[in-house]
């Protein structure tokens, strides 16, 4: 089939030699499907890090190596190697999951990952801070209860997101279901995961069928994300997602989705070609389509994405590049049906609904805030502690939010009393009782662990958040919802540029600030200051809280205010967010 | 005089004729000084204490001016076993006072002492120190195994007498002297003085027996007094090199450039490196050397120590050679923490205590010991009040503060005027209070930057590095590295062609890796073959190196088979004879062949200098 595409430019793509391309594609084709030299690199006993190009592989994994930044330095004077460990991000497709598997998650970050677990914006857990040794046991644990950590990062298929949506307790099961078969199917194949972490002999295969069907020996160019929601919630953020399905359910009947592609946050500081966008309606497929709509998306990006330049690879400039309607016609081409017209859908926020919920069901369901999804024992407040103790006593389920926040899902009514009882017994009675700003955050988890984090992200939105909870408060807004998301570098994994106020790390102590993103993340935000201290950030952040309280109309949100007063102008597209 | 009548090693015919023409016109006493003197110089020059008969066979050489087995006219031989090389320094001393009286005594290391030659001898004098827990020098222990064995010769009409250097810290004080002693006894020679056993301040003991040694062999030389008194001037003249370069009497006080922690965070240890500087000082040393360090006491501790004894510090006191305060001689003349035998007995007097009193009795041993280590000077004195105490009656009770050793960790072909040292920090609680070492407590608390620190190169033959291309296997545990980064420094400059394999030991990966990053260097660039790492606490079953040796046991014996020498230096107690054993048991498995076979093996090894250890 010739469509639009094959007649572009493909100087760039798959259909090039490999040395015309990033060196990464060699890397990924001469990998033997991500074998590699991992296993070795295990045992190397003279260091704690693993050879250079293995690092690169066993992201597709789900593995990073990563080093504690704080020490770096004292280490580097102490003729020590940098205190090299490893980041373990598990695939949790729409976040779901046991009790079981809470306890069993519990036990390994006690055991390996430094008594904390983090709960990230993509709905997963994430492991800091494990050592080499401790990899296998770490990821043999996770296969005992049925998890793993395939494909958590790597050019493929990431996590798959879904609603947590709490009311509609049979939708959110049969759209839940979805996300998590899309997951397995879109993950890669190989067996190199079982071979290297389970330790399992190769599967005899027949040599002429490819490991991987989707993927080839090349992967995709770039990560590709693919994310499942429930209207009126726009949680997930659907519109950074590379391929989404928005779930149409008049009357609480699925009919199908409209399918959104090309979403994306990830930039970089001075490099005006590259830019946050938000994902483009195509149209709309019927439930029994969605696995060939996702098959054809992702060919599409795998066969015309860009792989000479990284920087450039993911599906957003693919699409800016070739043209939505060749793409779509593309995807059409390889899905063999046409989308049909889009239906209406509408969103009110991309926040989470905190406390208590009934379902339609009858079950509850507790929305408990987690600050930045740091799962840990605090002074006074032992969050690891009381999720342990809630765990063992709790025959639903869990469900991490895309706001990095847990739902303590599906509880009988009769169950409700005794898991009040040991959150209050923890110290967390009140933990959802704070600021409509703060109930509204995210960071990303930024130092001491990311090695591409130029500021504090985690550890210091807190603070700022008390200061300008001061401001709002002085203003009478202190319950009012606003959206405020902060990341140490400008890659945007708490999605900052399509939150009401955001702030992206420049160097230590440093952050450009942005104005005006959509409550419910139909909009991006605009750069109102680069490269400014706390002091500027919290009088610009005054003038504008000021300005609001006194003259914002009925409803109206704090976000849409700072485009109406002038503060920054309204982002239409991603091409001229840098504008 | 016929000791000049043959050429000495490595002297040129003109250079023969001048040293001739000065010994022509010499007067009693100036001969001895100018020995010294040219040791001196030599260390100087060389770097390594110069008495050649301080030299082991390999580097070659015996004594300039000492003849060999040969020219031993009286057949007397003046054997000594050193670890420090005190022993070695009054072995020089008494065989410059005999020759100065005529003979030509024949000094040997027992290192390099043929046994077979033992039977033959007329008169031996043995000098020999005590190490470890009341064992020979490790360089002797070959000499003395043989001696107790069932091989050794009867002796019968063999003349011979014991200098014995201990340290009555500890319990088997001296032993090794004794044992020699009695053992020579029973192979029937005959004693011809009785034998002396001195203590680390040994210089006057020393001084007196050598005066009557050399009269008791030297029937011409002159009258007692003035023996005794040229005796003793020759053991400060021992020092009068001093002139020519620093050493553990005139020690140099170098400064500090860099003390930092190189155990990570967390780690359960504090272990340091510590740069001084040697600038100007025109000291010199090998790898392998280590470098003598005087430490002062923690003026904490001596404030505590006047309190306990309600003693001013500027109690006037005298000592040997000068007067000066109890305060001062507290912080630099003695020892204050730990406590000996001598202070029990002294204390025992001082304060009429009945338990002292039971602890000096000759099978009190063990309770002594015990009670040693849970009383250090100050818990003595605060146990045992005595009241209305004199500041000169006080350190009658102490020792003399004893130096303390550190294998250096740096190469001066890398850093000529620097020397480095891996110092890990001891600090206990003790009777509720923390307590820290001496040296390596001032070291960790006190030595600033620019600070300075008396210090002398102590040489260490014993422990000396391969040629170039021979291959080397080095075994180290905690700051048993040290020697080996000097080792592997000097490799580098000199672009030795030799393989090198370092088996290291400590307890976690994450903190304890001492210079991780720079044995990473060494292998990129080739000047370290392999490296085999062993971490106890990071698993539940504690490895230790000798478990990693013996896992390489068919590369390491390869590595042997090629010739390679292997290094063990760090803990005495327990990793050497660990890697003792396994050594043994490798090889064993390896070759096919017995125990015996294997440890005949090894005593060949250590015999032709191939397996050398540095432990503490
Ligand atoms: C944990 C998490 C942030 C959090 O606080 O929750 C996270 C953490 C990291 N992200 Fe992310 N990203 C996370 C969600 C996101 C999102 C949000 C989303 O997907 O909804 C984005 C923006 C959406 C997008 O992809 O455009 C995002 C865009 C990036 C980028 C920029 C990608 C780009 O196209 O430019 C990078 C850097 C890269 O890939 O080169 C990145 C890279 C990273 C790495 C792995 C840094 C690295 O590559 O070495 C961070 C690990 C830090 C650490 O120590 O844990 N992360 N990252 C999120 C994990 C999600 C998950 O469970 O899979
Ligand atoms: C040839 C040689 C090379 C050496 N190389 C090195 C080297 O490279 N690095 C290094 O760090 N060291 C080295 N040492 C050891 C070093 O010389 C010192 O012995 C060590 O640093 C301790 O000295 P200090 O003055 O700090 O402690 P000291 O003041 O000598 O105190 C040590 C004493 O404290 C007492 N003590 C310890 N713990 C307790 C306790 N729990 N309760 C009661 N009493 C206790 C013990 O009696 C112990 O002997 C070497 C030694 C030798 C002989
Ligand atoms: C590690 C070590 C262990 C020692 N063990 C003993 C001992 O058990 N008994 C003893 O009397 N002296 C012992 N000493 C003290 C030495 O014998 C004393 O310092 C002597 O002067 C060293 O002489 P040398 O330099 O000839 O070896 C020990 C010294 C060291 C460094
Ligand atoms: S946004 Fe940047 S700093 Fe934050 S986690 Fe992602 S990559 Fe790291």
């Amino acid at each position: 089939m010739t469509t639009l595409l094959e007649k572009s430019d493909r100087s760039r793509d798959v259909s090039q030699p490999l040395e015309k391309l990033n060196p990464d594609e060699t890397l990924k084709a001469n990998s033997n499907q991500l074998r590699g030299t991992i296993a070795e690199g295990l045992v190397a006993e003279l260091t704690a890090a693993v050879p250079g190009d293995d690092i690169k592989l066993m992201k597709f994994h789900g593995i990073y190596q990563q080093d504690n930044r704080d020490i770096r330095d004292e280490r580097r004077r102490q003729r020590l190697e940098p205190a090299f460990d490893f980041m373990v991000r598990v695939r949790l497709p729409g976040g779901v999951l046991t009790s079981a598997q809470w306890l069993k998650l519990d036990e390994l970050g006690r055991a390996y990952g430094g008594e904390t677990l983090r709960l990230t914006t993509r709905q997963t857990f994430q492991f800091h801070g494990v050592l080499k040794r401790n990899l296998r046991p770490l990821m043999q644990g996770m296969r005992d209860v049925g998890l793993d950590s395939r494909a958590a990062c790597g050019d493929d298929s990431r996590g798959v997101m879904c609603s947590v949506h709490p009311q509609l307790s049979a939708l959110h099961a049969q759209v839940y279901a979805m996300a998590k078969a899309a997951s397995d199917h879109a993950i890669p194949k190989t067996g190199a995961y079982r071979e290297i972490w389970y330790e399992e002999e190769p599967e005899p295969r027949n040599q002429a069928t490819p490991e991987e069907p989707l993927y080839g020996r090349s992967y995709m160019p770039r990560k590709f994300k693919i994310g499942f929601v429930l209207p009126p919630f726009n949680d997930i953020d659907i519109y950074a997602q590379d391929l989404g399905f928005i779930a149409i359910a008049p009357r609480g009947k699925l009919e199908g989705f409209n399918v959104v592609i090309g979403g994306g946050m990830g930039r970089t500081d001075q490099a005006p070609e590259t830019y946050p966008r938000l994902a483009s309606l195509i149209g709309f497929v019927a439930v029994d389509k969605v696995t060939a709509v996702i098959d054809a998306t992702m060919m599409v990006q795998r066969d015309f994405g860009d792989r000479a330049d990284r920087m450039h690879a993911r599906f957003k400039y693919t699409i800016d590049d070739k043209g939505l309607d060749a793409i779509k016609a593309g995807i059409e081409a390889r899905q063999g049906f046409t989308f049909e017209e889009p239906r209406e859908a509408i969103f009110t926020s991309n926040g989470d609904q905190y406390g208590w919920q009934r379902g339609e069901d009858e079950l509850e369901h507790y929305t408990l805030f987690i600050e930045n999804g740091r799962v840990i024992n605090h002074e006074g407040r032992p969050l690891m502690d009381a999720l342990r103790a809630i765990a063992k006593i709790h025959h639903g389920t869990f469900r991490v939010t895309p706001n990095q926040n847990l739902i303590i899902a599906d509880v009988a009514p009769k169950a409700r009393p005794a898991i009040e009882k040991l959150l209050d017994a923890h110290g967390l009675g009140s933990s959802n009782a704070l600021s409509g700003l703060r109930l509204n955050s995210m960071a990303c988890v930024s130092m001491p662990t990311c090695g591409l984090a130029m500021a504090e992200s985690e550890r210091y939105l807190p603070n700022l958040l008390t200061k300008m909870e001061a401001i709002l408060s002085a203003q009478g807004l202190i319950d009012e919802p606003i959206t405020i998301r902060m990341t140490g570098c400008p890659n945007g994994c708490s999605r900052p540029y399509i939150a009401e106020v955001a702030l992206t790390g420049r160097a230590p102590g440093k952050y450009n600030l942005y104005f005006g993103g959509g409550f419910h993340g139909q909009r991006l935000n605009k750069m109102y200051l680069e490269n400014v201290g706390e002091d500027v950030i919290l009088d610009a952040f005054e003038k504008l809280a000021v300005h609001f309280a006194r003259e914002r109309q009925p409803d109206e949100r704090f976000g849409d205010f700072a485009i109406r007063a002038g503060y920054v102008a309204e982002v239409k597209e991603g091409r001229h967010f840098n504008d | 005089m016929s000791v000049f009548e043959f050429p000495a090693t490595a002297l040129t015919a003109e250079q023969w004729q001048q040293v001739n023409a000065l010994a022509q016109s010499l007067r009693p006493g100036q001969a001895l000084w100018l020995s010294g003197y040219f040791a001196g110089l030599d260390r100087g020059v060389r770097g390594v204490i110069a008495d050649a008969d301080y030299i082991p066979a390999p580097q070659g050489a015996t004594a300039a001016g000492t003849p060999d087995a040969g020219g031993a006219v009286q057949g007397l031989t003046i054997l000594y076993g050193s670890e420090t090389g005190n022993s070695a320094t009054l072995a020089r001393i008494l065989a410059d006072r005999v020759r100065e009286c005529g003979l030509q005594p024949v000094v040997s290391d027992m290192a390099d002492y043929k046994t077979r030659k033992l039977k033959d001898e007329q008169t031996l004098i043995v000098i020999t120190s005590t190490h470890g827990e009341g064992d020979a020098p490790q360089s002797a222990m070959a000499f003395f195994e043989f001696l107790a064995s069932r091989k050794a010769p009867k002796l019968a009409g063999m003349k011979y007498a014991v200098l014995a250097l201990g340290d009555s810290t500890y319990e088997r004080y001296c032993e090794a002297g004794k044992q020699i002693d009695k053992r020579l006894a029973e192979l029937g020679a005959t004693q011809i003085e009785a034998r002396v056993d001195c203590d680390v301040d040994y210089d006057e003991p020393a001084a007196a027996w050598i005066a009557a040694m050399v009269e008791k062999i030297t029937p011409a030389a002159s009258s007692g007094a003035s023996v005794v008194g040229s005796a003793r001037v020759s053991i400060e003249t021992s020092a009068a090199p001093a002139a020519a370069v620093f050493d553990k009497r005139r020690p140099f006080s170098a400064t500090v450039i860099d003390n930092f922690v190189l155990t990570g965070r967390g780690s359960s240890k504090e272990t340091r490196h510590i740069e001084l500087s040697l600038e100007e000082s025109g000291l010199t040393f090998e790898p392998g050397d280590a470098l003598g360090v005087i430490p002062h006491n923690d003026p904490a501790l001596v404030e505590a120590l006047l309190g306990a004894l309600s003693l001013n510090a500027d109690a006037p006191i005298t000592l040997k050679d000068r007067a000066t305060t109890l305060g001062a001689a507290l912080a630099t003349d003695f020892e204050i923490t730990l406590a000996t035998p001598r202070l029990i007995d002294h204390w025992a007097k001082l304060s009429g205590s009945a338990e002292l009193e039971r602890l000096k009795g000759e099978g009190e041993a063990e309770a002594r010991t015990a009670f040693l280590r849970g009383h250090h000077v100050v818990d003595v004195v605060r146990r045992f009040p005595v009241c209305g105490l004199d500041a000169q009656n006080v350190i009658a009770g102490l020792r003399p503060l004893q130096p303390r050793l550190y294998s250096i960790a740096s190469s001066q072909a890398v850093a000529a005027d620097e020397v480095h040292l891996t110092i890990s920090t001891v600090r206990y609680d003790l009777n509720g209070e923390p307590r820290s070492g001496v040296a390596s407590g001032y070291f960790a608390d006190r030595a600033e930057p620019d600070t300075t620190v008396p210090v002398y190169v102590q040489a260490n033959p014993h422990f000396r590095m391969a040629d170039d291309d021979t291959p080397i296997i080095m075994i180290g545990a905690g700051t048993g590295v040290a020697p080996y980064r000097a080792f592997l420094q000097e490799r580098e400059t000199r672009g030795a062609s030799g393989k090198s394999w370092l088996f290291f030991g400590e307890r976690n990966f994450r903190s304890d890796f001492l210079y991780q990053t720079e044995w990473q260097g060494f292998l990129k660039d080739g000047v370290l073959s392999r490296m085999n790492v062993a971490f106890s606490r990071d698993s539940a079953s504690k490895t230790y190196v000798q478990h990693k040796l013996r896992e390489q046991a068919r590369d390491v014996y390869a590595w042997l088979e090629e010739g390679a020498h292997i290094y063990v230096c760090g803990d005495a107690a327990n990793l050497a004879p660990d890697v003792h054993a396994t050594l043994s048991a490798l090889i064993q498995q390896e070759s096919g062949r017995g125990r015996a076979a294997a440890d005949e093996y090894l005593g060949t090894l250590q015999r032709e200098h191939r397996y050398q250890l540095d432990v503490y």
